[in-house]
């Protein structure tokens, strides 16, 4: 009996698809069992429908709320616990592996337990459809909780969407990096940015001194995107960013550099000075129109 | 007010991943050494709340005698003393870690009063385990919250805003807490000259506790596939200009 909280995201079906291996039916826990969110209620909750069930295993997604309720879990129930695992194998002990730095290493590890708890990396495995309708057998299940499990729950949110693109949903993303040299060269980025409809973003050296805030970085660190094309300027292509943009589509690497490591991870480049080949681009953009 | 940050020694990994010859760690030969990022947060954090509000800062890592150059890093920049649980190198699983966290932490508490808060990376950039905050958390009885991007004392109260999609949610929490911090929190500062002269002089209580048997067990370290596809060239300066707008025009985002 194999146990799986879920909710909304596509990453839950993609938990679905690797806790399967594990067996069938499946029971699930809802993240919003609880609302205002209580994360550790819903560990609270996790571990008496698992005692309940007898299960063998629990999966949940490995986002931001599924690994932190899961290392609740694994605290309170005193079990070790692997999280962003990309595969697994179920038996005594179970095989995963997961990932380190961001998704720039794989790690193969055996996890030691009578009660596995396994998060699952998002964007990593394609989703297998269901692969018949099943027979929902529901049943009621009342959870006793104690005081304490709701001592940390959500009491307000903030709206920090501000206007312009999302990094993290643009289509295009130029990213200006420590070759841009100070926060003044960033409007050659933006501009071309804006022509393309995308948004801004940068490297981590760019947010350590202060040229862009921490909102617009990506990397292991900062915000991970996913655009149709990439457009890294004057940017290294150390591990750290790489692990932020490598789910775009695209990468095209300006940099003066033509042995750059970002060379390696990007499909087109242009070599030479990126305060002479951004405006250019954006120049024949705007004649095209 | 009692404020401890917990942090992790870890590679500057630089442009690419190479692994030591057994593929048990990172060759680390030629790389340099940080804290690992989201915890730079949680030391600045820690000397900001002691500046505001007096009493003493504490840092702690678990890690090999050459994590005492993070130590002196936190030090440099105003954190008053550390606690170096000292290992042989090899890595330690979460549980472990968390453990010996824990008792080091309750040893401290003894001598001198609880820490107020405690502060965690939201994960350590290598092995990324998500859970050694929340374990110690666990073991203390304390609320945790982790993902922040904002800390502010309230009273007896901390709150904390945590990073979600479209905001940020917030929870008050009553101290003693433990708190998960990410980059993003403050800019942390460059440690001034005094300040690294101070730090040589700050002390470090070593201890070196045993390492019980992993339950989840390093076997292997992989590299990925998909380094070193190698770029299609699409010219030299301004004048590869009209060839880029061109591959945008055929992938469809100009």
């Amino acid at each position: 009996m194999v146990l799986v909280l879920m909710d909304q995201s596509k990453a839950s079906m993609e938990t679905l698809t690797l806790a399967r291996k594990f067996g069938r039916p499946q029971h699930s826990v809802r993240m919003d069992a609880i609302i205002p969110f209580a994360p550790d209620a819903v560990a609270a909750i996790l571990a008496l429908v698992a005692d309940d069930l007898d299960a063998s295993a629990i999966f949940a997604a490995g986002t931001e709320r599924g690994n932190d309720v899961m290392a609740r879990l694994a605290a309170r129930t005193g079990q070790p616990f692997a999280a962003n695992c990309v595969d697994a194998e179920p038996g005594s002990p179970v095989s995963v592996t997961r990932l380190r730095w961001g998704g720039s290493l794989l790690e193969s590890a055996l996890l030691h337990s009578p009660r596995p708890l396994i998060t699952v990396a998002p964007n990593t495995l394609s989703v297998e459809a269901e692969p018949a309708p099943i027979e929902v057998d529901a049943k009621p299940f009342i959870a006793h909780l104690e005081e304490t499990d709701l001592a940390v729950r959500v009491s307000d949110h903030v709206d920090t969407t501000g206007g312009g693109v999302s990094l993290a949903e643009a289509k295009v993303v130029v990213s200006g990096g420590r070759g841009v040299g100070s926060k003044e060269g960033f409007a050659i980025i933006e501009e071309l940015a804006g022509l393309l409809g995308g948004a801004v973003g940068c490297s981590r050296v760019v947010t350590s001194a202060g040229w862009r805030p921490h909102s617009d970085q990506v990397g292991q660190t900062g915000t991970k995107i996913a655009p149709d094309l990439y457009i890294a300027c004057g940017i290294s292509g150390a591990t750290q960013h790489m692990a932020g943009c490598k789910g775009a589509k695209r990468i095209l690497a300006i940099n003066a550099d033509a042995e750059a490591p970002i060379m390696l991870n990007a499909d087109y480049a242009v070599v030479g000075d990126l305060k002479e080949i951004v405006p250019a681009i954006s120049a024949e953009l705007r004649k095209s129109r | 007010m009692r404020v401890l940050v917990c942090v992790k020694r870890v590679p500057f990994t630089g442009g690419k991943m190479v692994l030591a010859a057994d593929s048990m760690s990172l060759e680390t030969k030629h790389l340099g050494f940080t804290i690992s990022p989201h915890e730079e947060c949680g030391v600045e954090e820690a000397v900001r709340l002691i500046e505001a509000n007096g009493g003493e800062s504490v840092v702690l890592t678990l890690g090999p005698p050459e994590a005492v150059e993070q130590l002196r890093d936190a030090m440099a920049l105003g954190i008053d003393r550390a606690i170096h649980l000292q290992t042989e190198g090899a890595e330690w699983d979460p549980e472990a870690t968390a453990a010996a966290i824990v008792d080091a932490i309750r040893a401290d508490e003894a001598a001198s009063g609880p820490f107020d808060l405690i502060f965690f990376g939201n994960e350590s950039a290598d092995s990324g385990g998500f859970q050694v905050g929340l374990r110690v958390a666990g073991a203390l009885g304390r609320p945790a919250v982790t993902g922040l991007k904002g800390v502010r004392l309230d009273g007896a109260s901390v709150r904390c805003e945590q990073e979600v999609d479209g905001g940020r949610d917030v929870y008050v929490l009553l101290m003693p807490a433990v708190l998960g911090v990410k980059e993003g929190l403050n800019l942390p500062r460059y440690p001034s000259v005094p300040g690294r002269m101070r730090a040589g002089r700050k002390p470090v209580a070593v201890s070196t506790p045993s390492r019980p048997a992993a339950r989840l067990e390093l076997v292997l370290l992989v590299v990925p596939p998909g380094q070193g596809r190698r770029a299609e060239v699409l010219g030299n300066g301004a004048a590869a200009a009209p060839a880029v707008v061109e591959m945008m025009r055929k992938i469809g985002v100009a």
